[in-house]
């Protein structure tokens, strides 16, 4: 994970990935701003609400990786917590 | 003979069981040759059309063709095709013939028009599926077991069923059966375990991964969308699936985000699919069955993509471990793409295939005006976003350099991950070629720009939490670790509660052993009364009853004497 290594490749580059993020905000804020040109026609009242699918997605999301990471706390037990110590797969890579 | 012998999927079980014996080349002419037989002779079968025979003085159907079973039966061969294709530089004899067999018996049993045939292929496909598993190497035999024993259990309960049924009817004609049939509960149950319902499901992530590369991709396709056909068979409108189909699509999620083996993630994100076909039977409208029979075709297609390519990865890195992987782009970039595309089609993005299938469930769920399932539903799209559709790619191929650097998979990997590919943009950009195989009319358009508007934002904005999950640092690392699901309840808990009663139990003996005795005595002397004539357990109880306990206890022992 050296800097040398980074620098090789191209989409792990800090400055890269800086670009991609700022991408990915400019999306989403048109995204939004396209709400006032287009219209969506939904079943359910509050589905049609402003900007719906973008904070519930967002909250959602949010929301999921909270819970699974506490559920770690939980939950989470060493690799081999059921196995025989024979029944550790050896794989090697094919060339 | 003849009439149990005529059909598409004996092309494919006949193949399988001879491919053992052939040389190399006939072996690999036979496992992408075969699905394209059979597939060019389902296509030219008359529709709708049945073959009848009396076996026993019962009518069995062992063949029938109407529009639900054409598309399973279809979608089956294309994805026994892609996975023949796949599996093509395998060396070993048993995989590819198990595969053959298994996907031979799942199309015979989605073209099967009684229980009873129906039982028979249900089973062939647990044995040869768990002949896929064992193909990896000893080390899975354990596992393998642990799959079979859930696998058989589920097929004795389908038989206790279909006995019960066949009596009380005289019938054994498989239409819609819905709880209040006789039998239908076991049935249900039998489907459920092989669909993976919540609480059901842990066969799944347990033995999927355990299998080859290829493996996990032959089973990813058959065994659980033969659960979702026989339940769209059965138990269409049935209330109780859209509960159950709700919490698939989001418990599974939650283990998603957290578990490091990246296959085992795509068992998780698989049964929340599932979930979404669950739902739509449970709703039963045209609509939503509709978009249950295109759901379970564009899933076949869109998990086995992603599913080779983690099977590519695992093939030429030597583990798909998110822990230990990290900027493969660089040296796979065919394989990168194509999971992006597997991603964004189970993402549902607009002009890939997850887009225009599970819409028609989503519309199904709203015009039913059920909202808080509707609203599940749309967390679990979001959800499925963020950690199939960005963290299978993102952990392989971007995230950081692990410093592996491995070859490109082989040409027939390659070959069949980009007709998968094909098969999910082109399905994506041209939902008619899709919309025209379902089995009841499909008027409905997944593009306007309503929709695709709010598929974006949702899809967006997850992008945009994962984000800022990952630049804050709250999102968790990948960790090599266990996280335990309920299969610990009957791996760990109960076995270890046995063991205790049964060291009580002992410690009780000594301490009371004349009581014991003379309990003993009264015991036998209620067995003899029991035992003799009109004693209780000398009655006449029914075939059915006797069936199921057997059924019960045998598959109580198994699992516990596996355990």
């Amino acid at each position: 994970m050296s800097d040398h290594n980074n620098n090789r490749l191209f989409w792990l580059r800090p400055a890269v990935v800086r670009v991609v993020v700022y991408v990915l905000y400019a999306v989403c804020a048109l995204s939004v701003i396209l709400e006032f040109v287009i219209h969506r026609h939904e079943k359910l009242d509050f589905a049609a609400s402003f900007g719906f699918y973008a904070w519930y997605g967002f909250a959602g999301c949010v929301g999921l990786v909270i819970a699974a990471k506490g559920l770690r706390r939980l939950l989470m037990q060493p690799e081999d917590y059921y196995e025989a110590p024979t029944e550790q797969a050896n794989r090697e890579p094919h060339e | 003979m003849s009439a149990w012998l005529a059909n598409p999927g004996w092309i494919l079980i006949a193949a399988g069981l001879l491919s053992p014996l052939l040389p190399r080349m006939l072996r690999q002419a036979f496992l992408v040759g075969a699905p394209l037989a059979a597939a060019a002779w389902l296509w030219h079968m008359p529709q709708p059309s049945e073959t009848t025979v009396v076996w026993l003085g019962y009518t069995l159907t062992p063949l029938r063709l109407d529009p639900l079973a054409f598309i399973f039966a279809l979608i089956f061969l294309f994805a026994a095709f892609l996975a023949g294709l796949y599996m093509l530089h395998v060396r070993n004899r048993l995989e590819p013939a198990s595969a053959l067999v298994y996907a031979g018996a799942a199309v015979a049993a989605v073209l099967a028009g009684d229980l009873i045939t129906l039982f028979v292929y249900w089973e062939a496909t647990a044995i040869a599926s768990a002949l896929v598993i064992l193909a990896n190497g000893p080390q899975t035999y354990r596992v393998t077991m642990r799959y079979l024993l859930i696998q058989v259990s589920s097929g004795l309960l389908l038989m206790a069923g279909a006995v019960i049924y066949l009596r009380a009817t005289g019938s054994a004609t498989f239409d819609h059966l819905g709880l209040d049939a006789p039998g239908g509960w076991l049935i249900f149950l039998a489907f459920g375990i092989k669909a993976a319902f919540p609480f059901l499901h842990n066969w799944l992530q347990d033995a999927y991964p355990a299998a080859s590369p290829s493996g996990t991709v032959v089973l990813s396709a058959f065994t659980t969308k033969l659960a979702i056909y026989a339940l769209a068979r059965g138990y269409a409108g049935t209330d109780i699936l859209i509960p159950i189909g709700a919490v698939m699509t989001a418990y599974p999620i939650f283990y998603a985000v957290i578990e490091n083996d990246l296959r085992r993630v795509l068992a998780y994100s698989l049964n929340n699919q599932l979930g979404f076909m669950v739902v739509g039977i449970g709703i039963g409208t045209e609509l939503a069955l509709n978009g249950t029979a295109a759901h379970a075709f564009t899933h076949i297609l869109y998990k086995a993509l992603l599913f080779m390519s983690m099977g590519a990865v695992l093939y030429r890195a030597g583990t798909v471990k998110g822990s230990e992987l990290g900027g493969l782009y660089k040296s796979m970039p065919f394989t990168t793409v194509c999971c992006i595309v597997g991603a964004a089609s189970i993402s549902a993005f607009p002009l890939f295939s997850g887009f225009v299938s599970k819409s028609l469930i989503l519309s199904a769920t709203a015009y039913q005006g059920a909202w808080i399932v509707w609203l599940v539903l749309i967390f679990a799209s979001a959800g499925v976003f963020h950690h199939s559709g960005i963290k299978i790619p993102f952990f392989a191929f971007f995230a950081h350099d692990s410093g592996i650097r491995c070859k490109e998979a082989p040409a027939n990997m390659l070959a069949a991950m980009g007709i998968t590919a094909a098969a999910c943009i082109g399905i994506g950009c041209a939902p008619a070629l899709l919309y025209n195989l379902l089995p009841y009319p499909v008027d409905y358009q997944p593009y306007t720009s309503g929709h695709v508007l709010s598929q974006m934002q949702l899809l967006l904005f997850s992008a945009l939490a994962f984000t800022v999950l990952m630049r804050t640092g709250i999102y968790p690392p990948e960790l090599r670790s266990t996280n335990l699901d309920f299969d610990w309840v009957y791996r760990r808990m109960l076995p270890a509660a046995l063991a205790h009663l049964q060291r009580m139990g002992t410690h009780a003996q000594a301490g009371f052993s004349t009581q014991w005795q003379q309990a003993s005595h009264r015991a036998t002397a209620f067995l003899r009364r029991s035992y003799s004539e009109a004693g209780l357990l000398s009655r006449g109880v029914s075939t059915g009853a006797m069936v199921v306990w057997t059924a019960v206890l045998l598959a109580l022992y198994l699992i516990f004497y596996q355990a």
